[in-house]
């Protein structure tokens, strides 16, 4: 059974139908890509996953619990992290103190863990390469770093299934190559990982399933190969990527 | 069955009124996000604009409500938008909240300074003396008719004009997306202009139809606002149909509690409280709203260092032990007012700065204590303690049903709890023993520990020094703590707080009760110092200046708790006595202050501190300036001059020591350091200059001359 199960969701607002009838899996230990041009309804759906919007019809499954109706933090505390695509960092905290606010907070409902919270927070900004700026206030970083603060972030409360909205984006090319690596490393570790991402090159390297939404709709599923192979696709979105080069 | 007519047709023209006003909170709200808290005022100043043309001119009465209505009343609100809600696009909406109460505030100061409340003014309802006769013993006034034929008429026209004409379309594009419609050529801000006079008027029209009826008076007819609240929460504060709708329950249940509610002293405050009541009933019900995301604002509140704290809270102490030695007995009660009610204040820092969250209703929470301190204490700190917990717990009741919703139904939901406690619960008759304030005022017995009791004003002013102190290092604890980075952050982003697994409605509420419990400290605390206290000391309007001026000090500094304390107990009362002309002016200045302010966020008291900077760094001159005001502290207690020479003397070494240490720390013909991106601009290019600019560009290898740059050459 996948981690994370997303079933037939539908969601509207007024006459605009965001989604319709998506279904998405995530399994543990695996990259899942969601692509899809702007609009598409990705960040809709992770909002619906997370609790922030919620769908007309339709559920989400995770680890075997139906967590549809539940509130956002209650979701949170069955295992699900997320960062958001418009920066969600608290400014007036820095680095360590926007790390160090999740590490509390879910230190509050898990209490079980090894080592103190301090030692928590500083094997996470090791992780994810932000020791340099460990005690700069967020509002000083530059957007690519600060996507990284976010995920940091969403590692401090061990997640199961993590959901990154655009991460990549703002970063320049060693960074993306740092955080692919990064990304496989927490699959290694046993995290479900589902990634909105345009940087295609990067969902086709480290991902092994993708899922393409096309207003609102899914287009198709597969390997990357076979995502790559769809003419649906290729029509829908990847074919402007052929154009640009 | 006549009588139930009787009081239909008055709960009719109740709700006609209520639906008036309403429909006009809800039209600036819809279209400018400002919910404008004195639009009752307004409604209020219309209403005396009236009295004036209509009573003291002896101008016929529609020419004179048609200049209030068509006139007058649309320049005022042209006005509004223009000097003050026009700079208020991009704040938050605890800034906006600010700074609508603080209009209210000037306003009713300006009611007051205008038209003095010793005068008794009436203004006779419309037709006086006529009425339509039904039955025999059913009749409607034809003020009541004119009433209800009014609302109908505004709600013909305000549907007309929303959905028929042109403006009203543009007005609800705003509504829907003010950029989108920005980029479709319509001038939002004209729009908003319109609607600011539009709602002004319909706030006038609401209070002429009410002025002969709820009398002439400026508390009373601004604070009807609240009622019209409960009208616009049916109609989740936009929508107009349901907000009719909801004038309708309010009015009509208005008018049959003054048919039907049995006599009885208990239940008399029932009625003016019935839609409050409604109001926190439509809160309950109120579905939830989605998380709230990152907001921009321009506030800035960084942690206090451990020394800065110290520095801070060893200031307090001397002044208060200053003021405690210093002033005569009666002065001593007055100035220790500014530490008891700085605690009120300070209360005010974690909930409004750190957590964002806001309460209208913090005296309110100060009167609890000290009612509770009064009937529990005899003198105990057990009684101290049982003021603060019943506090905290009642903030809890306040708070929960509108943790839920968003912030302004917080403000809402505590502002109406004031009223509740001025209008009913404070002056309730004893139920089953208990009363808050039974015969009027309550008698408190002065604080007693470990066998040493505050019985003096001295001493008491020594209490509050030291309980201020105290609040203040553990609102610097608070904010040092993960507890308070908690609160920032939930401050910052709801969803990404929920995100993580915290819960949004427990964290709220946690700081909530530690905020009302602060303010139960301050109020018994206060209660003591004065012995005996009213309910009047703790009313709604009392309590909104203080909010105003924490908020104006900065909310997330400690600093604004000594601020407000000051501001309200110390500075402005002194004013008069620098110029009498200042009394008049004297309640409309926290208004001001509130609204000057409402433009600088992060408020006045972390300038304040700023510049002191030097003199803090600064250990050699800092020793000297200490010196100094102890010398001059010591030579008043010889009693070689007075209190005025004193603190001028204190002032005056503060300041030289100030000018002295900036002075020692840039030594005069120092180069001064200048930004990389102002070099160029702050002062001309010098071959030097451009150096260290390729330096920092790390651009050696390409260097340009220095006449490339000033011809602008690539």
């Amino acid at each position: 059974m996948a981690r994370l199960d997303v079933a037939g969701v539908t969601v509207r607002f007024g006459g605009h139908t965001a989604l319709s009838k998506v279904s998405v899996t995530a399994e543990a230990g695996s990259l899942t890509a969601l692509i899809g041009p702007n609009g598409a309804g990705k960040t809709t759906l992770f909002n619906v996953i997370t609790g922030l919007q919620r769908p007309d019809s339709g559920r989400v499954v995770l680890d075997g619990h139906d967590i549809t109706r539940l509130s956002p933090h209650k979701r949170a505390r069955h295992g699900l992290a997320r960062t958001f695509q418009r920066l969600e960092l608290f400014t007036m905290l820095s680095v360590r103190e926007n790390i160090g606010v999740a590490a509390d907070v879910h230190r509050s409902w898990a209490p079980r863990q090894h080592g103190s919270l301090d030692e928590r927070v500083q094997r996470i900004i090791d992780l994810t390469g932000l020791g340099d700026v460990a005690d700069t206030r967020v509002t000083a970083l530059p957007t690519g770093q600060c996507r990284v603060v976010e995920l940091a972030r969403a590692l401090a409360c061990d997640p199961k299934v993590l959901l990154l909205d655009e991460p990549a984006s703002g970063q320049d090319e060693a960074e993306t190559e740092t955080f692919a690596s990064l990304l496989r490393r927490l699959a290694d570790d046993g995290v479900a990982v589902l990634l909105v991402e345009h940087d295609v090159q990067l969902v086709m390297e480290v991902c092994t399933t993708v899922h393409v939404l096309d207003f609102g709709a899914l287009l198709a599923v597969g390997t990357p190969a076979q995502v790559q192979a769809n003419p649906a696709v290729r029509a829908a979105y990847l074919g402007h990527l052929e154009e640009v080069g | 069955m006549d009588k139930f007519m009787i009081f239909t047709f008055v709960g009719l023209s109740t709700s006609a009124i209520y639906a008036v006003i309403s429909s006009g909170l809800v039209l600036t709200y819809a279209t400018t996000g400002v919910f404008n808290v004195a639009h009752g005022a307004a409604g209020m100043l219309s209403a005396f604009a009236y009295w004036q043309l209509h009573v003291a001119w002896g101008i016929p009465t529609l020419p004179a409500a048609l200049l209030v209505l068509f006139v007058l009343a649309p320049l005022f609100g042209v006005l509004l938008e223009r000097v003050i809600m026009r700079g208020l696009a991009g704040t938050t909406e605890a800034t906006r909240l600010v700074v609508s109460i603080s209009l209210l505030v000037a306003m009713i100061g300006l009611a007051q300074a205008v038209w003095s409340p010793a005068v008794g003014r009436v203004v006779a309802p419309f037709f006086e003396g006529r009425q339509l006769t039904l039955t025999r013993d059913v009749s409607i006034t034809y003020h009541q008719l004119i009433t209800i034929a009014t609302a109908v008429v505004v709600a013909v026209c305000l549907k007309v004009f929303l959905t028929r004409t042109r403006t009203g379309v543009a007005m609800r594009a705003v509504v829907d997306d003010r950029p989108l419609t920005l980029l479709n050529g319509v001038r939002t801000d004209r729009v908003a202009q319109l609607s600011w006079a539009l709602s002004t008027s319909l706030a006038a029209l609401g209070g002429i139809l009410i002025v002969s009826s709820a009398g002439l008076n400026a508390a009373t007819l601004s604070l009807l606002i609240v009622n019209a609240y409960a009208a616009a929460a049916f109609g989740r504060l936009r929508s107009l149909p349901l907000t009719f709708v909801g004038a309708l329950v309010v009015g009509l249940g208005d008018g049959y509690l003054a048919g039907y509610l049995p006599q009885d002293q208990r239940l008399a405050g029932l009625r003016p409280a019935f839609p409050v009541l409604v109001l926190f009933a439509v809160l309950l019900v109120l579905p939830s709203r989605p998380l709230r995301t990152h907001v921009r604002s321009r506030e800035y509140f960084p942690a206090p260092s451990l020394r800065g704290a110290a520095t801070y809270c060893a200031v307090i102490a001397a002044f208060g032990v200053v003021l405690a030695t210093t002033l005569s007995g009666p002065d001593t009660i007055a100035y220790a007012k500014v530490f008891a009610v700085g605690i009120v204040a300070l209360s005010l820092v974690p909930l409004v700065g750190f957590a964002g969250q806001v309460s209208l209703c913090q005296l309110s929470f100060a009167g609890i204590g000290a009612a509770v301190a009064a009937h529990v204490s005899k003198g105990t700190l057990l009684g101290v303690v049982t003021s603060v917990v019943v506090a905290a717990l009642v903030g809890g009741l306040v708070a929960l049903p509108s943790l839920r919703l968003s912030g302004i139904y917080l403000a809402l939901a505590t502002l109406s709890f004031a009223v509740v406690l001025d209008r009913w619960l404070f002056n309730l008759p004893e139920i089953a023993g208990f009363a808050f304030f039974p015969s009027g005022s309550l008698d408190i017995q002065p604080l007693t520990v470990l066998g040493y009791t505050f019985d003096t004003p001295r001493r008491q002013m020594l209490l509050a020094v030291v309980a201020f102190t105290a609040m203040s290092a553990l609102v610097v604890a608070l904010r040092r703590s993960r507890y308070g980075r908690r609160l920032l952050a939930l401050r910052d982003s709801e969803a990404a707080c929920a995100t993580f697994g915290l819960n949004l409605v427990g964290a709220r509420l946690g700081v909530f009760m530690l905020s009302a419990g602060m303010a139960g400290l301050g109020g018994s605390l206060l209660a003591m110092q004065q012995s005996s206290i009213t309910a009047a000391d703790f009313q709604l309007l009392s309590g909104l200046p203080l909010f105003m001026l924490v908020v104006a000090g900065g909310a997330g500094f400690v600093s604004a708790g000594l601020f407000a304390g000051v501001g309200l107990y110390a500075a402005l009362p002194l004013l008069p006595s620098l110029w009498s002309g200042l009394t008049r002016v004297q309640p409309i200045l926290p208004g001001i202050v509130g609204i000057a302010l409402g433009r600088s966020p992060s408020g006045a008291a972390a300038d304040v501190s700023r510049s002191f900077t030097p003199l803090r760094e600064d250990a050699v001159v800092l020793s000297i300036t200490v010196a100094g005001c102890g010398a001059w502290y010591a030579v008043r207690l010889l009693d070689v001059f007075g209190n005025p020479t004193m603190w001028v003397g204190m002032v005056v070494t503060v300041l030289v020591g100030l000018g002295a240490a900036s002075r020692r720390r840039r030594p005069a013909g120092a180069a001064e350091v200048i930004a990389l991106e102002w070099q160029g601009v702050d002062e001309p290019w010098s071959a030097s200059r451009v150096a260290d600019l390729d330096r920092a560009l790390r651009l050696e290898q390409t260097r340009m001359s220095l006449s490339e740059v000033a011809h602008g050459a690539t």
